[in-house]
Order: C-alpha cells, then structure tokens, then sequence
C-alpha cells in the first residue's frame, strides 16, 4: 500500500518534472527563435519604421527646420500647379504603364504555352527576359541616347520612311508617352514570367473538360484561364502598381522631370525638392503623398496573398 | 455497303485529324512569329549599346548613314573604360558594396527565416506580415528622412552607407521566399534530427540550407540585383567619385555638362550589364521559380 502510493508519487513528481522541461524546452526554442529573428527586427526597426515616423515630423517642419508648421507643407504643395502636375503625371504613369505592361505580359504568356516545353521555351524566355536583367538605370541611359534630339535613332528610321523629325523629350505629352514606354519595356517580361507560371498550373484537366461541352477558345479563356489565374492578375498588377508608381530612375535619368515639370512624379518632384533645393521638410511631405495610395495597393496585396495561401493549403 | 460507309467514316476522321494537326501547326509557328516580333522590338536596346560602343567618337558625330551600324568597329571605348582609373573606382565599389549587401542580407534573412518558419514566438505571425510589408515600402518613400538619418551618422557620401541601407531592400523578400522554401520542408526531417539531438544551429545548417539551396540561391540573385542597380540611394548620398558605384559613376562622370561621351557611356553600360547578364544566363532559373513561388505559394 504504502509502496504503491511513494510509486505513484515518484510517477507524478516524474511527470511534473517532464512538463517543467517541456515548458523550459518551449521558452528556450522561443526564445532563440526571438534571438534568430533580432537582426531583422533591429534593422526594420531603425531604417524603415523609424525613417517612417521621423518622415511625417520632418514634413511638419518649416524649410529651415527650426519652427514646426503642422500641416502647412502639404497645404502648400496641393495648392502649387507643379504639384497637381506632379499628381496627374503620377497617376497617368503608374496606370497607364501597368495596365499595358500586364496586357503584353499577358499575351507574351499565352504565346510562350503555346510553344513546346523544354529547352526551346527557355531560350525564348531567357531572350525576352533581357529588358529586365539589364540595370534600369543603364538602360534608361541607351533610352536616352535613342531619344536624343540631335542623333536620334529613332528619327533616322523617321526620316527613311520619308516622316518628320519627332522632339522625343522635349513636347510635354511625346516626353510622357516616352517615359512610359520606357517602363512597359522593362517590366512587361516581370508579368511574363508570373503569367506563365500561372498559365502552367492551371490543370489541363480542365480544359479538355471546356472542350468536351464545347467551349470555344475565347470561352475557355474567360471561363477557364482567367477565373484560374484570378489571384495571381491581381497581386502581381497591384505589386507592379506600386512599384511603377514609386518609380524614379526612369523619369530622374531620361526628363529630370522636364519639359516644364510635365513629367515629374512624387520620387523625382521629392529628389528636386528636398535634395536639390535643399527643402528637406517639403520633400519628405512630398513623399508621403504616395503613402495612402501605396498603403491601398499594399492591404489588397496582402489579402491576395493570404487567399491564396489558405487555397493552396486546403 | 458497310464497308464504304466505314471507309467514308474513317476518311472523314482522317480530314478532320490532319485539319486539326494543320491548325495546331498554324498556332504553333504564329506564336514563333510574335514572339519573334516582340524579341526584336525588347532587343533593340541592347543591340543599340552595344552598336555605339563599338564606335568611335569621330564617328557618333558624323552622322552619316544609319545609326543603327558601325563602319569601323573599335574595341577603343572599352579599352579607355578599363584604364580610366575612376571606372575601375567604380566597379571596385559595386562588387564590393553588392559582396558585403548580399552576405549581410542572407545571413539576416535565412535565420529570421528558419525561426519564423519552425520556432513561433510571440507575435511571430505578426512579424511575418510585417516583413511583407516592408517588401512593399518602394525605396523613394524613406529617401528623405533617410538622407537625415545618414546625415546624423556621419555618413554623407560614404560607400559604408549604402552597406547600410541596402539590406532593407533586400533582406524582407529574401525572407519572405526562405520562409516559404522553410516551411516546405517536412516536419518530420527536424524532428527525427532533434530526437537525434541535433541543435537548433546543426539543423539549419546540415538540413534546413542544403534542402532549400535553390531557395537561397533565388535569394541570393535578388539581393545581387537589387544592390548592384539600385540608383536613388547613391544619387542622393554620394558625390564624390572615389565613393561611387556604377550606377551613378557612369553618368556623372561620362556626362560632363554639355558634352555627351556617346560611346564611351555605353561602352560602360555594357561593362556594368555583364555581371548580371552572366548570372542570369546560368541560375535564371532558379530565380524565376523563386519569384513564382513567392508569388503564388505566399
């Protein structure tokens, strides 16, 4: 009796002491995952989230830093011309470029499946790739050279076809058009490569089905492919939305925002503004303009992303 | 009778194959076609560089005859790059400043990796968002405020700021595609290493980095891409040559006022372009996997 009681309290005091080592497992494996994580959260911490909020209090100082202006800088910028300009062109940029950026994308995708798999593909692949392996800013620089006014390049095959020579950056709306084909030339194969990877994993399944009730290519299209490849569309065109819309190599390099401030958008309006002219607090304000446009996109990508990762899980 | 209806029946079905293999045909060699279209039209760039790299000054301003060819092909604008002491600066700076970024950026992002995708913390999950989000901050929304923050440590027009800075870039979607990778890779393998009494660092070294090798090496492509064209930074914080990287160098120094060395700049864009043409060529495709992956597995 006594024997079996001291047993079951070895038992009991055995257990305690292997949930007091589970637990003590548990708080170790936490905290060196906490450990782990340290230099990431140190260097989110110091150059994004404290730049952040050290963002919104310089833009609420005056030029020379020395008197707080609540929100006078962002009054003052909405009511400058330059800067509705700055807004329209902004807008007009990122827009117009991502839209004609996932249509080529997507056309270049389809045409990609419809060649055979293998080395082939990847040859082709690998050659319109090429826009978007080569360094923006150097690019932009032989864009620059094709535009210029005197040895234009494109002017030459102007002038063999017997047309006019075209002022490629120096006419407002010719320089805008110019920056945002600059753009689609850049990124259109960043959608290729998404849409064919999208394209691939739609099971084929599916389409001989379409196929046995009847449906037609342009049916299978929108019944099939799009409805599939839905999730997909929409991160990578509101991803691409933000990354057109911050954009600053290609306006900084091939207008600096010329001709009249017709092409500035808020990262080359911010760089002249803040940097240039030395107008640190209308520059950060400048910036944060973009924030709750950015903010929008970043939330629906976020959304996008976790559906599609709970779709994949189920 | 039945037999010619038969007949008729599989003639009929013949027609129809060979129409069907026709038109698979017809759409196999109309996309050769537009692709072949638009390789020429995403080439022209490049062929242009490379076209006026070869020319001499003499003969940019001469304007005879087509742009688009070279008379008298010279290797003389690459030669003068490779002599010209503040290009070899430059270059030096870009391996350098990439080497350091993307060693930093790894070791960051596969251990915050390897803890968010296997040992929750609290607020783990928050953290892992967080990161994500960080991935969508572009980098001309800080500049500003980061141009004060550099300032106050003293690191106006120094190299060692850009060491410093562009790991933000980098690191968030490298963890980002680690922690997908990671958490790919069966529960059971750690397991069966911890009840072998592995540690925790054993296990990310022996198992976790050589199961997701193709992961880092995505990882590692990216964070070389975006520290060796990033533009805006060492714009807006350096100015003096002997602190340049490429990017910049090539157009502050080629560019002197009015006078537009043609050839020479884009000699030195074909020179700065090598390196990451040559990786692609080799490890795209790890890359694109990667960036699929990170798109479509979350």
């Amino acid at each position: 009796m006594a024997d079996s009681s001291s047993m079951t309290a070895t038992m009991a005091s055995g257990s305690a002491q292997r949930a007091g080592s589970m637990k003590r497992f548990a708080q170790r494996k936490s905290t060196m995952g906490f450990l782990l994580c340290l230099p990431l959260i140190l260097l989110i911490a110091c150059f994004v989230v404290y730049p952040a909020f050290y963002a919104i209090y310089l833009s609420m100082l005056n030029k020379k830093m020395t008197a707080f202006v609540g929100l006078g800088n962002f009054a003052f910028l909405l009511k400058r011309h330059t800067f509705q300009l700055v807004i329209f062109q902004s807008c007009l940029f990122a827009v117009t470029s991502v839209v004609l950026k996932a249509l080529l994308g997507f056309i270049l995708a389809h045409l990609m499946h419809n060649i055979p798999d293998g080395t082939n593909q990847k040859i082709w692949r690998g050659l319109l790739l090429v826009p978007w392996v080569i360094p923006l800013a150097l690019s932009t620089l032989t864009w620059w050279w094709m535009f210029d006014p005197s040895y234009s390049a494109f002017n030459w095959v102007l002038n063999q076809f017997g047309f006019d020579n075209v002022p490629w950056l120096g006419v407002g709306w010719i320089a805008r058009v110019c920056t945002i084909a600059v753009n689609v030339w850049y990124g259109t194969p960043f959608f290729m490569i998404m849409y064919l990877a999208a394209l691939k994993s739609v099971p084929e399944q599916l389409y001989e089905a379409a196929a046995i009730d009847g449906a037609s290519t342009v049916q299978k299209l929108f019944f099939v492919t799009l409805p599939m490849m839905r999730n997909i569309i929409s991160i990578t065109v509101l991803f691409s939305l933000i990354v057109t819309f911050a954009d600053f190599d290609i306006v900084r390099i091939l207008t600096a925002g010329g001709p009249q401030d017709l092409t500035h958008v808020f990262a080359t309006y911010a760089f002249q503004v803040g940097i240039q002219s030395g107008d640190i607090p209308l520059g950060a304000a400048d910036s944060l303009f973009m924030f709750p446009i950015l903010a929008c996109a970043a939330f629906f990508v976020l959304r996008g992303v976790t559906q599609r990762t709970k779709e994949i899980a189920t | 009778m039945s037999a010619t209806t038969a007949d008729h029946a599989r003639t009929k079905a013949k027609t129809r194959k060979n129409s069907l293999h026709k038109q698979r045909l017809w759409a196999l060699w109309g996309s050769y076609a537009a692709l072949s279209v638009f390789v020429v039209i995403f080439l022209v760039p490049p062929f242009y560089t490379l076209m006026t790299s070869l020319k001499s000054s003499a003969e940019i301003s001469a304007q005879t005859g087509s742009p688009w060819m070279v008379n008298h092909p010279s290797l003389d604008n690459f030669w003068y790059l490779i002599t010209y002491p503040n290009f070899q600066t430059y270059y030096i700076n870009s391996v350098l400043v990439t080497i350091v970024t993307v060693a930093v950026s790894m070791v960051i992002s596969v251990l915050a990796a390897f803890s968010l995708a296997r040992m929750g913390f609290w607020g783990s999950q928050t953290l892992s968002t967080g990161v994500f989000l960080t991935y969508l901050v572009p980098p001309s929304l800080l500049f500003i405020p980061l141009f004060q923050i550099v300032g106050m440590l003293g690191l106006i027009n120094n190299l060692w700021c850009l060491i410093l800075l562009y790991p933000t870039l980098a690191v968030p979607f490298c963890t980002w595609i680690m922690i997908g990778y990671f958490s790919s890779i069966p529960k059971e393998l750690d397991e069966a290493a911890l009840i072998d009494g592995a540690s925790y660092m054993q296990i990310l070294t022996k198992i976790f980095i050589p199961v997701a090798m193709p992961g880092i090496i995505a990882a590692t492509i990216f964070a070389f891409t975006v520290s060796w064209g990033a533009f805006l930074y060492p714009l807006a914080y350096l100015y003096t040559s002997n602190q340049m990287v490429l990017t910049v160098g090539i157009i502050s120094d080629l560019i002197r006022g009015d006078v537009f060395q043609w050839g020479k700049i884009m000699a030195a864009c074909l020179l700065a372009s090598l390196p990451p043409i040559v990786i692609y060529a080799f490890l795209m495709d790890y890359y694109v996997a990667g960036l699929t992956a990170g798109a479509t597995k979350g």
